[in-house]
């Protein structure tokens, strides 16, 4: 059984605006003058400033990390991922609830944290590991793997106001990333020194986790939560919306922060419409396990299903499908009996029907769409049919989990399709 | 424009402390016997913890920040803290001519240099210990709001790396102090010099109680910044720095023992240069309210901590 090393329960953190404390004795003591004696003052601006302003920067927020666990924290800014963190790194105080740990914890919400520019590459690392908690034995002991890791071995001994930024930032990290506390808190630090240097630290922040340290990590890069912690939470308005399973959350939070109008779920159901004859009743998007979905990943066939109503015997009807882009391209069409082959458009008799598509995988690009299923009835002709239903904007997204699209370089190209298919590769001469 | 400020309620103060928690207290459904919490953050903190325990645990943190304060200050500077002489010769100097020669204020019999020098040592220590911790919040704010660490660890570290520059005021003053006692002046050295250690003390433990004591009121209102100048000026002219208490009259003399540095300022001289007109005993009195302060200051100082970064 996983051991819970950080325990957040109920944590409520309010901060009030306004114009009250001011800074100055004296503004406080006229606003406290202005709410007692209800004067109305010249502007109204001041008696409105006594109004309750107050702002939950963090409502009731409770989960818990397990020991070894790498939990990420996404939200868009002002979700309350920052002050979650400063909560959790002491560095301010919530307004209620209780937060309880095991081990150490160690933020690194800004790496450099009491770099004095005056103080050699040597006494800022005594100096940095100190104020993160270190002692000093332990500085000792990592000293050299500190500066190796770095890569300013030969400046080590020069004040730090002489270093590049790049340099100063890399030793920076080092100290951080040697800390070895029980409970890592991290704010976006990847993205620090050049791209072989990220690399390193990426996988130095990979074995500080196998080691047994737990990690919290805020990052707005949903790929490098996705691909670093085993599960998330997502942040909205000081809430937790949900935590689960990192690859989970981050589809779910993408999908609510894609530009999606009216972001029902992938399954419609209408209501009853009697004058019609032919009434489509639902239309959900499964994947291939039978899930309803909104999320498909680009490399998984999924499948369209419909369910309609006959309310009289009819001929010649086709039910079939559009895809749209969020662009209101339409994308795709497939209808349930292709029009050539009048021969399978027999007669339907009264009843439910459901009828379903399989589109196959490695279609349809990175997006986001909305199926737009209707009921035809063909003429005899081949000059068209008569709509008998339509409904429209059954929303689902298509997503790269697995990172395909992104290694290639092309995160979100803006063809519609994307074909995943085998090339063939031979070799022809030597040049 | 409007210009909002955030901040965070009162009383949202938090405290962290070590603690060990017994599993049926928590009340968590997780297994029991792995249930003991290190730290427990929350939004309450007993105003009688003071964390100590935790400040001593940080002690190297303050021991290299005292290096840093001192390297940075004397870094490229020819002669480093030596530049604490020439003021403390100036100065000493300026009293001599102004308060000894124009107004003609007794000095009990003592060379005047050496009396306003000896009462200006202790006083600039405790001027600068006041100074340079009354600005904890806000000189540290960008460091206090990233790293957790014991924020007291700071203004301690400030208190000792002032003592670096007293001491060479203090070197300055022994110089002249064993001139004028080779030439013959009045002095009668006695064992009170042993005392010198707990002066130091009591104006340290003064310097930084008042110091973390405007920081901490500071978070909230700036006007405390403005009134530390005005404050500092009236304490000089309220302890017997230029003045021996000898001098003061009769009926006025209660108010200057009231002044709990005045005993320390009296025992200093009592010891270097023989005269006083004060009982020793009263830094009894300087050390009972050095105490009182501190511990005051510091549960101010630990309410404010936490919640500065909201309001500064």
């Amino acid at each position: 059984m996983s051991q819970t090393v950080i325990s957040v329960e109920n944590v409520s953190k309010m901060y009030r605006l306004g114009e009250i404390n001011t800074g100055t004795f004296y503004s406080d003591l006229r606003h406290w003058w202005i709410q007692k004696h209800n004067v109305s003052s010249d502007t109204p601006k001041e008696s409105f400033a006594r109004k309750d302003d107050t702002m939950w920067a963090l409502k009731n927020v409770s989960f818990s990390v397990n020991k070894g666990e790498m939990l990420g924290v996404i939200g868009e800014n002002g979700a309350g991922k920052s002050t979650l963190l400063k909560i959790l790194s002491q560095v301010t105080g919530p307004t209620s609830g209780v937060i309880k740990a095991k081990g150490r914890i160690a933020s690194l919400l800004e790496v450099g944290t009491g770099f004095h520019p005056e103080l050699t590459g040597r006494e800022n690392i005594f100096l940095n590991g100190a104020i993160l908690g270190m002692e000093k034995y332990e500085i000792q002991r990592k000293f050299d793997e500190i500066v190796d890791f770095s890569g300013v071995e030969t400046f080590i001994d020069s004040p730090v106001k002489h270093y590049s930024s790049g340099m100063y930032v890399r030793l920076a990290f080092s100290v951080s990333a040697h800390l070895e506390p029980d409970i890592l808190i991290l704010d976006e630090v990847f993205s620090v020194g050049d791209a072989s240097f990220q690399k390193k630290s990426l996988n130095k922040m990979i074995a500080v986790t196998k080691s047994g340290c737990t990690i919290l990590y805020v990052s707005h890069n949903l790929g490098s939560i996705k691909q670093f912690c085993q599960s998330a939470v997502w942040l909205e308005s000081g809430k937790v919306v949900m935590q689960g399973p990192s690859s989970d959350v981050t589809s779910y939070y993408l999908s609510k922060s894609l530009p999606a109008q009216g972001a029902e779920k992938s399954k419609k159901e209408l209501s009853e419409d009697i004058t019609k004859p032919v009434q489509i009743r639902s239309v959900s998007v499964f994947d291939r396990n039978g899930a309803t979905v909104d999320f498909i990943d680009l490399n998984e066939e999924f499948i369209i299903q419909i369910d309609y109503e006959f309310r009289e015997n009819l001929e010649f009807i086709s039910i079939g499908c559009q895809i749209m882009s969020d662009e209101n391209q339409l994308t795709l069409i497939s209808l349930s009996d292709p029009e050539l082959d009048s021969s399978r458009l027999g007669k339907r008799k009264v009843g439910y029907y459901r009828s379903q598509v399989v589109i196959p995988a490695k279609i349809l690009n990175v997006g986001s769409y909305s199926i737009r299923a209707g009921a035809t009835q063909l003429g005899n002709s081949s000059v068209g049919g008569t709509i008998l239903d339509v409904t429209d904007g059954v929303p689902f997204w298509v997503t790269d989990k697995v990172g395909i699209m992104k290694s290639l370089g092309h995160e979100r190209k803006s063809s519609l399709l994307s074909l995943q298919v085998p090339w063939n590769v031979e070799f022809r001469a030597d040049n | 424009m409007k210009c909002q400020t955030i901040h965070s309620l009162t009383g949202s103060c938090f405290y962290v402390r070590i603690q060990k928690m017994n599993a049926q207290n928590v009340g968590d459904t997780l297994n029991i016997s792995e249930e003991k919490w290190t730290t427990v953050i929350r939004p309450q903190r007993p105003w009688w913890d003071l964390g100590l325990g935790e400040l001593w645990r940080y002690r190297g943190l303050i021991a290299l920040w005292v290096r840093r304060e001192f390297v940075a200050l004397y870094k490229q500077t020819i002669f480093g803290p030596l530049w604490h002489v020439i003021p403390t010769v100036i100065s000493s100097g300026v009293f001599t001519v102004i308060f000894s020669n124009f107004a003609k204020i007794s000095t009990d019999g003592t060379p005047p240099f050496l009396f306003y020098m000896a009462g200006n040592t202790l006083w600039v220590y405790f001027s600068g210990c006041v100074s340079a911790t009354s600005t904890t919040f806000s000189s540290n704010a960008g460091i206090y709001g990233k790293v957790y660490f014991p924020r007291l660890a700071m203004p301690i570290a400030s208190i000792i790396s002032n003592l670096i520059s007293v001491g060479v005021r203090f070197g300055v003053f022994l110089v002249f102090w064993t001139y004028f006692l080779l030439s013959g002046s009045t002095l009668h050295p006695n064992l009170w010099i042993l005392l010198l250690p707990v002066l130091l003390l009591i104006v340290a433990g003064m310097g930084l109680g008042a110091g973390i004591l405007v920081s901490a009121l500071t978070t909230k209102y700036r006007d405390f910044q403005q009134l530390l100048g005005v404050g500092l000026q009236l304490a000089m002219y309220g302890s017997p720095i230029i003045y021996p208490v000898s001098n003061v009259p009769e009926h006025l003399r209660w108010i200057i023992l009231l002044n709990p540095l005045t005993p320390v300022f009296e025992a200093f001289r009592l010891g270097f240069l023989g005269v006083s007109s004060v009982d020793p005993i009263y830094v009894l009195y300087s050390i009972g309210f050095m105490m009182a302060l501190l511990f005051a200051s510091i549960i101010i100082f630990n309410r404010a901590e936490k919640t500065f970064l909201d309001t500064i």
